[in-house]
């Protein structure tokens, strides 16, 4: 076998298929174990791949709320990051494989219920991700021209929900991002990155031609702590401060860290580093042209309101309070009662993601997620009184909160699975009446029963060989389909 | 294959150095696969003589022996030519080691652990892009690197890898959970 970049590629598709065909080829016998697993992004896709590969007898469904599969991996990771999506590769061949079935097109709770699904599968397996936004709670939040940065990604990546969203680009020309995390990078990037550039990815067409009106030439990124403590990693800062004919601006005064952060920082590769591309970036020299396009750093600011332009019901500026890092503890970001503006006409809070509850579902409105155990469900959640839900269990992002990249769903997928897999051998699954569930036969029962037309991943194929299509025709990789219609009718269903 | 001759192409361009931006966005799929097999050949500093030795010793069907320790410490050794990542090697023979960028320095998933600092020091120093990976990895050591950077050359036979053990605890707040 050769080692340039191609060959290897089609010896492993060749390799992995077989491997998975001659697993799929064992008896479904009395043993079958059913799973459900709810969400198809990177969390679905590796528990499915893992559970698949621990048990010989699993059947495993996937079902989705959109007709399309891959979750972020579709619909977060930005449009000039194609490398990142090549994992859906692997996950097309996991949905492919002889057990393994996709279901779009199913929402859980409204199309169909937990406990539907519980009476159905011996095991349910929920990793729908985390599709709402914190929010500041402050004066002025719901005025025109801010939005969460999940639904401008969303926007410009195409998603059904959002495609008319329309966020107006061409009134102003500063945009304040708040946060500064790898998302925040993102949004600023998009809307700093010249259009050129732009046309030659996935974004969706919508977003190219409003962001080719766009008279955006600022971008202020706001961080309540200092940049020992930013969010974001090396790569995504790398890239944003290596853009061409971009101005960069950062305080050299804001660069100044305390011993704790000295000590923070030795203990911390990724900070460290993310702080040293900071510092080199302050101190560069620089004359910009009077083109360029600009992005700020601006640490230790926290949002107090948002105060409106003239208009009265848009954006016209973010009220800002500076603030000190305690020392010790927590190292909060605390108000010092001083103020400043920053005048803007479009604001995207990225501020983390917050995952939704649903009926029959424990859930943790504080922090947000379903109280669990390694991935086991848990039905109450003091310490000590843990009760785990028989049969449920979590993964991802409504498992762990919303931090982390792909691969971290890799672990976490290992962890829920480990457990799942304990309970199987100790024959904690199988019902009291010792019948076993109808599982796949079940659910399209169901689904017949309710009039519900199902995606399977034969449709996803359908959509994605006319987005590749279209692409093409564009120079683009693809032209996503951009509505629940549209979808709908490109998968035949 | 189709695959297989446009590599050859983009190898016989590689002998004569043409300049590749790393951040130029794909336009096609096979762009795509040019552009990192391109990617991998800039990034390795090869000169025109190590590429034309590379070559020779592929055609001589040189090999090193390579073996790979999982997490439960059992050992698989393998005969890997001259000019493949570990990453291939692995998945040509069965070892369970994850790719999910396919090689692309887009994720940490094929991160091993060089288990002899002496080989760890005979690989070229890792890019910044492969440590802005690195810093991803979990369990992450002084002798890690990616699999899919690490290429074979004599001076690495008899090289062994340890596939990382993922320690890490994912509750929101921190909280360990009580052992059964």
């Amino acid at each position: 076998m050769s080692f340039e970049g191609g060959g290897w590629k089609m010896g492993r598709l060749f390799l992995h298929g077989a491997r998975l065909l001659s697993r799929g080829f064992c008896s479904l016998g009395s043993n079958r174990i059913s799973v459900c697993i709810v969400g198809s992004g990177p969390a679905g896709f590796y528990t499915a791949e893992k559970m698949l590969k621990a048990h010989q007898t699993v059947e495993v469904d996937i079902i989705d709320r959109l007709p399309t599969p891959f979750g972020l991996v579709r619909y977060g990771v930005a449009p000039d990051h194609p490398e990142t999506k090549i994992v859906a590769n692997q996950f097309s061949r996991v949905a492919k494989s002889e057990r393994c079935s996709f279901f779009g097109n199913i929402a859980l709770g409204s199309v169909i219920s937990l406990s539907e699904l519980r009476e159905n599968y011996d095991i349910v397996v929920l990793s729908y991700g985390a599709e709402s936004d914190r929010s500041l709670g402050i004066p002025g939040e719901d005025l025109n021209g801010i939005y969460s940065a999940r639904e401008f990604v969303w926007w410009y990546n195409g998603h059904p929900d959002c495609f008319n969203m329309a966020p107006d680009l061409k009134s102003t020309d500063t945009a304040v991002i708040l946060g500064l995390g790898n998302v925040a990078l993102d949004v600023a990037r998009i809307l700093l990155r010249p259009v050129s550039e732009l046309a030659k990815t996935d974004i969706s067409d919508h977003a190219l031609a409003s962001l080719q009106d766009s008279t955006i030439r600022k971008v202020y990124l706001v961080a309540r702590r200092g940049p020992a403590q930013a969010a974001c990693t090396a790569k995504e800062l790398r890239e944003i401060l290596g853009m061409k004919n971009l101005h960069i601006k950062i305080q050299q005064v804001d660069l100044d860290i305390s011993p704790s952060d000295e000590e923070e920082l030795k203990k911390q590769r990724i900070q460290k580093r993310v702080y040293e591309l900071l510092s080199k970036a302050a101190s560069s020299p620089h004359c910009p042209p009077a083109e360029q396009r600009e992005l700020h750093f601006v640490f230790f600011r926290k949002p107090d309101r948002f105060l409106p332009s003239e208009n009265g019901c848009t954006v016209g500026a973010v009220h800002l309070e500076k603030t000190f890092l305690e020392e010790t503890g927590k190292r909060l970001a605390v108000g010092r009662g001083e103020f400043e503006d920053i005048t803007c006409g479009l604001v995207l809070k990225s501020i983390g993601y917050k995952s939704l509850p649903i009926d029959g579902l424990p859930f943790d409105n504080h922090k947000g997620v379903v109280p669990n155990l390694k991935g086991r469900v848990l039905s109450s959640y003091q310490r000590g009184h843990e009760a785990v839900e028989h049969g449920l269990y979590v993964a991802g992002w409504l498992k762990r909160g919303p931090i982390g990249i792909v691969a971290t769903n890799l672990y976490c997928a290992e962890e829920t699975v480990a457990s799942i897999s304990e309970d199987v051998e100790k024959g904690l699954l199988t019902a009291a009446s010792g019948t076993p569930k109808p599982g796949r036969q079940g659910l399209l029962q169901l689904l017949e029963n309710k009039n519900i037309k199902f995606v399977p991943f034969s449709g996803w194929e359908k959509i994605d060989a006319k987005e590749k299509m279209v692409g093409q025709q564009r120079n683009k990789p693809r032209e996503k389909v951009t509505t629940w219609e549209d979808l709908l009718k490109a998968s035949n269903v | 294959m189709f695959l297989h001759r446009l590599s050859r192409v983009g190898f016989r361009i590689a002998r004569t150095s043409m300049p590749v931006s790393r951040s130029s966005t794909s336009t096609s799929y096979f762009g795509a696969i040019f552009n990192r097999f391109m990617h991998q050949m800039t990034n390795h500093h090869f000169s025109t003589t190590a590429i034309n030795e590379a070559c020779e010793g592929l055609e001589n069907k040189e090999k090193i022996s390579v073996t790979f320790v999982n997490k439960d410490g059992e050992e698989k050794t393998i005969s890997v030519p001259l000019g493949m990542s570990m990453l291939e090697a692995a998945h040509e023979n069965d070892i369970e080691l994850e790719g999910a960028c396919e090689g692309s320095l887009a994720c940490s998933t094929c991160h091993v652990i060089v288990m002899d600092v002496n080989y760890y020091n005979k690989l070229e120093d890792p890019t910044d892009e492969e440590n802005d990976m690195l810093d991803l990895a979990f369990g992450l050591t002084e002798t890690s690197r990616l699999g899919c950077q690490v290429i074979a050359k004599p001076e690495l036979d008899g090289i062994r890898l340890a596939l990382p053990f993922a320690t890490h605890n994912f509750a929101v707040d921190g909280y360990v959970p009580k052992p059964h």
